[in-house]
């Protein structure tokens, strides 16, 4: 049984995150990480290798050739090898062109299980992974707790509003999964020593029998404006009061705002 | 010689402090107030294989260069000094047969440290034999293949939880410690062996300091470590390598102190404006920080003579521990004096910082020690005769 992880690199959360002209993203000198959402997906994937139940765990990306580094951290954490597909045409590409190129690139590896976390942090779109199982016409089991696999099928436990479900797929299928899988490992010293040897290749779009003319500048959508979220209220601070009188000022501020 | 660290050591030292910092530090205050041995992160570095860095591969270690091994325990301390002992004692214990082991001796013992499955311990210091290495009593008695180990042993860090020890002993008491002493290594299960008490110290608190006792302690000769008699040597040599870990996690407590002093003195406001605004703040900060990265630099510079096979090594590793165990003390008492009152109080970590400084003037070599060995260096450089001194 073979698992693709797809992971994104992301500017790390803390990050200070500046746009270009055009609206993207400025990724110069910005340091950067796994998605940390995918960092479960590669949580689940390592965990169903370490109990038997997957034979190889590759990597998928897509992103520019900095995300190479994204790839290396993953395969220190586990793994076998990691493919990155990066593209000049591709700056730019929004949910629908990056479905695409990965659902090229998974017909290409041909995976029993496509891995992905339930959202990127940089952008929460959280339409990829739908549109990758569309594109490739293979079932979706999306925001697992959860993955099992097992006789030809793969299961999700999936929270609900009463409990959780069980949710059944034959192989193949597209899999997303949720931090209530278990926190990510740390990786090892001889896994980031051993990561350094382990396989990662490099694929364009014309590896994955795409049209370049096609992809590029053809996202559906377009970014009109960015801008960090506004600034809150300066925080008001009742200190050095008595309990009674400190309650009673907190009162007035909630009445004055029709809150109480 | 580079004086750049490679990209591998900036790998090195990110992976450890993402390790140190989530898993570590919340942990450091706990571990020095119930004085308690973290076995939870000795078996997490094991599992990060940080326990068998000074190892070849084919012992499972990860061969690392010194200048490499000094970052490890660095960010440890600068989380943790107690924790950072862990990967320390483990090479001290080892060195004697890294050094001079037979090649059966480190193919038993050292893939078994090299893991973590087993803690070693370096047991030389004794009640009445600390900076006198040579004035040791403690004996062994050849009894056919066997040697008997008889005396007690005393300070010796990890000496209550270690699997394994390298022991020190008179086996011609005659001929006195630089001359009648050998190495022995030690299984702590072997009968006659207790580790009956272990001390109440002012830092470094959850890293148990040993007293050990062997009443007619059976080893068999196959564990002695070299020849007959070089017992002293090998403590020597040793401790000319152990020392600059304890330089490193000098510069782990001082840059721990710093980090911390830097975090509160640009949060804290007073007098309508941030502790960090004032320069007298800025200036004490600029001291620490001038002067943890010259400890940190020299220390480097002779974890590279080292791997170089430097012929004046001891110049350099005692330099290197000297600065830093002094920098370490400067920097953490002027923490403390950065943060005030509350520098002072358990809730903020320098005072643990401060007292966990303190012991690296005195161990593996008093401050006094230091100074005698770089004298002796540099008096023999030009020429003087030290035989006396």
């Amino acid at each position: 049984m073979k698992i693709v992880v797809c992971i994104k690199q992301v500017p790390a959360t803390g990050a200070d995150k500046r746009y270009t002209d055009d609206l993207r993203l400025d990724r110069a000198g910005v340091e950067a990480i796994i998605n940390p959402l995918d960092e479960y997906a590669i949580e689940q994937a390592l965990r169903l290798a370490d109990d038997g139940s997957a034979d190889a765990v590759t990597y998928l990306s897509m992103g520019p050739e900095q995300a190479s580094e994204a790839l290396r951290r993953a395969l220190a954490m586990g793994g076998d090898d990691a493919v990155l597909v990066t593209d000049p045409a591709l700056a730019g590409a929004d949910e629908w062109a990056t479905a695409k190129v990965l659902a090229a690139a998974l017909d290409k590896l041909a995976p029993d299980v496509a891995l992905m976390g339930m959202a990127s942090d940089d952008a929460r779109g959280s339409l990829v992974p739908g549109a990758v199982a569309a594109m490739r016409d293979v079932p979706l089991l999306s925001y697992g707790s959860e993955l099992a696999v097992a006789g030809g099928e793969a299961r999700v436990r999936r929270l609900s509003a009463t409990g959780f479900d069980w949710i059944a797929a034959p192989l193949p299928v597209v899999a997303t999964v949720t931090d209530q899988v278990g926190e990510p490992r740390y990786a090892s010293l001889k896994g980031i020593m051993a990561a350094k040897r382990k396989p990662l290749e490099t694929w364009s779009l014309g590896d994955l029998g795409l049209d370049a003319g096609e992809l590029s500048g053809a996202a559906l959508t377009t970014v009109t404006d960015a801008r960090p979220p506004e600034a809150k209220a300066p925080t008001e601070r009742i200190e050095n009061l008595p309990p009674a009188e400190a309650a009673a000022k907190i009162a007035d501020w909630l009445a004055a705002r029709k809150l109480i | 010689m580079s004086y750049l660290p490679s990209t591998e050591h900036d790998e090195l030292r990110a992976m450890v402090r993402e390790l140190a910092d989530e898993q570590i530090a919340p942990r450091a205050a706990a571990i020095d107030e119930t004085a308690e041995f973290p076995h939870d992160l000795k078996e997490l570095l094991a599992q990060q294989d940080l326990l068998g860095t000074c190892f070849e591969e084919r012992h499972g270690g990860t061969a690392l260069d010194t200048v490499a091994q000094c970052i490890l325990v660095e960010e440890i301390a600068r989380a943790d000094a107690t924790t950072s002992l862990i990967p320390i004692v483990q090479k001290l214990g080892a060195l004697p047969i890294l050094l001079s082991g037979s090649e059966e001796q480190k193919d038993r013992y050292l893939p078994r440290l090299a893991s973590g499955e087993w803690l070693i311990a370096f047991a030389l210091t004794e009640a009445a034999a600390g900076s006198d290495v040579a004035a040791n009593r403690m004996r062994a008695t050849r009894d056919g293949d066997d040697y008997v180990l008889n005396g007690s042993k005393r300070f010796i860090t990890h000496g209550s939880v270690a699997n394994v020890l390298t022991v020190f002993a008179l086996t011609d008491p005659q001929a006195g410690g630089r001359k009648g002493m050998s190495a022995f290594i030690v299984e702590t299960d072997t009968p006659g062996f207790a580790a009956p008490r272990v001390e109440h110290k002012m830092g470094i608190r959850g890293s148990p300091t040993a007293e050990l006792t062997f009443d007619d302690v059976r080893v068999p000769s196959g564990n002695r470590i070299g020849q007959d008699g070089e017992g002293f040597k090998i403590a020597m040599a040793t401790l000319d390598r152990s020392r600059l870990s304890i330089a490193a996690q000098a510069v782990g407590i001082a840059q721990g102190a710093l980090d911390a002093s830097v975090s509160y003195a640009s949060d804290r406001t007073q007098f309508g404006q941030r502790v960090s605004d004032f320069q007298g703040i800025q200036w004490m900060l600029a001291d620490m920080s001038a002067q943890t990265e010259a400890a940190r630099q020299l220390t480097y510079a002779a974890a590279a003579r080292v791997d170089a096979h430097a012929p004046d090594l001891p110049y350099w590793t005692s330099s290197a521990k000297l600065v830093a165990g002094d920098t370490a003390m400067r920097v953490t008492t002027d923490a403390v004096q950065v943060l005030g009152g509350y520098g002072y109080i358990t809730e903020y970590p320098v005072e643990r910082m401060m007292r966990d400084a303190k012991i690296t003037q005195l161990y593996e070599g008093t401050q006094q020690i230091q100074r005698l060995v770089v004298a002796r260096q540099l008096l023999q450089r030009a020429g003087v005769d030290t035989r006396g001194s």
